[in-house]
């Protein structure tokens, strides 16, 4: 059984694990970086751990709602906006692998690259798109956008797709990993089949 | 090193051209013999295979004027950092797996366009040549590339061994196919077995090597032993590894990437910065091992090879013929 009501000292210990634990992959990636330890190739083991755990995380937090479904218990949805914006967290630091050490920060590197990667395109338009809702997810933009705030916040869809077509592009033949992401992105999406009904209406 | 030591096996295994194409069963029944003889000789001479050549040092090979004057990639990258998709996907499972394979005895049928057809053991063919040290690039279609001081002999000798007919236009090699032996066979990632081809002359060019070691020693299974191609100024994947066959043919042979995406990855596969695959840029490319900070290194036209391999594509339009 799931308790319907935590006391808010058990709310506040319970967010800070969550937390915690979100961090954990990240420090995870630092200690791996300081240590030498990425391996041969570290510059594409950075662009896939970051990435793994920028996709991770929209999928996570794209599987509040239908937990609090399942749970019949509002606890889940607490931990949307922690989920979001280590979606975002883990999409910047993603970027800026990219940028520092893959492009060297050079912007002829980039204007040389980027027409020629139609991924990194998808990949640039996502994070993009991650940014208005990012900076909006604070309860007072919420107040203040009123329903507009949830109509935004319905891109998480498009980005997620994006973030997984964003993998597929870039995976030269085994496409076991992406179409892992693309499985679990089909089945969070069919629980909302009524509210795309109503988008593409 | 192997070549030295008195030949295991002292007659060459051959079929005449005629019993050659007469009958395939012919070949799985005279290839049978062959590896029951072999097992039975070792056995004879006391001599497990797994002890005969595991990591042997190579001995007696001169270093090659063909080589680059750069440090090579750490040995532990070169052997744990491997595309070798018949042992797993992932760069980390070939050297994980490859102990499956069983690299002696090994035997590589020559046939086609040739007038020496048989199906020759290793030991024979390497009796032949002469092995030299040559460090060279290797530029993977993914956009990295690593340096490896890879030992080997000259593909152009072999072929000249094989005496070609006029009617050989281009060279078809064919990887081992035995999933028991390499288990990344029993997914349909590629069309196995793997085949890889060259253009006569691509094939007869002083710098197309067949390599046997790495290192100085014996090849590791994982880097495709027991023998290799080297073509260093196409894309890693037409290096095609742990050979059993060569055939000479009259039309250019189907190969396994081209087939799996004809629009991505061309016969020829020359590196070519200006020429970006389909979903990614070709311009520059991470050095494996490097420290982090390093910046990526910019690719250079046929791999640095340009000024020897050019002139063997002068007429052709590299954008159509990628």
């Amino acid at each position: 059984m799931v308790k319907k009501r935590l006391s808010k000292r058990q709310l506040v210990i319970l967010k800070v694990t969550v937390f915690a634990v979100c961090l954990w992959p990240f420090s995870c990636i630092v200690w791996d970086a300081v240590n030498n330890l990425l391996g041969a190739d570290p510059i594409q083991t950075l662009h896939f751990r970051t990435g793994d755990w920028a996709l991770r995380f929209i999928l996570l937090t794209l599987s509040l709602s239908p937990l609090k479904r399942l749970l019949n218990s509002p606890l889940p949805l607490r931990f949307s906006r922690m989920f979001g914006l280590f979606t975002f967290f883990y999409a910047s630091v993603h970027l800026l692998v990219w940028l520092v050490l893959d492009q060297s920060l050079s912007l002829d590197n980039m204007i040389e690259d980027v027409p020629q990667s139609p991924y990194i395109i998808l990949g640039l338009l996502a994070y993009t798109l991650l940014i208005p809702l990012a900076a909006t997810s604070t309860a007072a933009m919420m107040r203040v956008m009123g329903n507009s705030w949830f109509t935004l916040h319905k891109l998480i869809y498009l980005i997620a797709l994006m973030g997984v077509i964003h993998f597929f592009w870039l995976t030269k033949l085994d496409d076991i990993e992406p179409l892992i992401y693309a499985f679990v992105l089909f089945i969070l999406l069919a629980f909302r089949w009524p509210v795309i009904k109503r988008i593409f209406s | 090193m192997l070549i030295k030591k008195p030949a295991l096996f002292t007659e060459k295994e051959t079929t005449s051209k005629e019993d050659f194409y007469n009958s395939r069963s012919l070949i799985s029944k005279s290839r049978r013999q062959f590896l029951l003889q072999s097992s039975s000789i070792m056995l004879a001479s006391g001599l497990a295979p797994s002890t005969l050549w595991a990591g042997n040092k190579i001995e007696n090979y001169k270093k090659s004027i063909l080589s680059l004057n750069e440090k090579p990639t750490a040995y532990e990258y070169v052997t744990t950092y491997n595309n070798f998709y018949e042992f797993g996907t992932a760069k980390g499972d070939p050297s994980v797996n490859a102990h499956l394979l069983k690299t002696k005895p090994w035997s590589v049928t020559i046939e086609g366009e040739v007038g020496k057809p048989g199906i020759y053991n290793l030991e024979d063919i390497l009796k032949r040549q002469q092995l030299e040290e040559r460090i060279y690039r290797l530029r993977c279609v993914e956009a990295w590339s690593m340096v490896v001081p890879w030992i080997g002999f000259s593909l152009a000798e072999l072929i000249r061994q094989m005496e070609p007919t006029s009617k050989a236009k281009y060279v078809e090699f064919t990887t081992l196919y035995d999933p028991e032996q390499m288990p990344g066979q029993k997914r349909r990632t590629l069309k196995w077995p793997y085949v890889e081809g060259l253009r006569m002359d691509e094939a007869m060019h002083p710098l197309s090597l067949m390599a046997t070691g790495l290192y100085g020693e014996e090849m590791p299974k994982q880097n495709g032993a027991p023998l290799r191609l080297i073509v260093p100024w196409k894309y890693g994947f037409k290096s095609i590894k742990s050979i059993v066959k060569i055939r000479l043919t009259e039309h250019m042979p189907t190969t396994s990437w081209n087939e799996s995406a004809k629009h991505e990855y061309g016969f020829y596969a020359n590196v070519n910065p200006q020429v970006p695959h389909p979903r990614w840029s070709q311009r520059r490319e991470r050095i494996i091992g490097a420290p982090l900070f390093t910046p990526k290194r910019d690719t250079e036209m046929f791999n640095g090879y340009g000024e020897q391999v050019a002139s063997l594509y002068k007429d052709m339009n590299l954008k159509t013929f990628f």
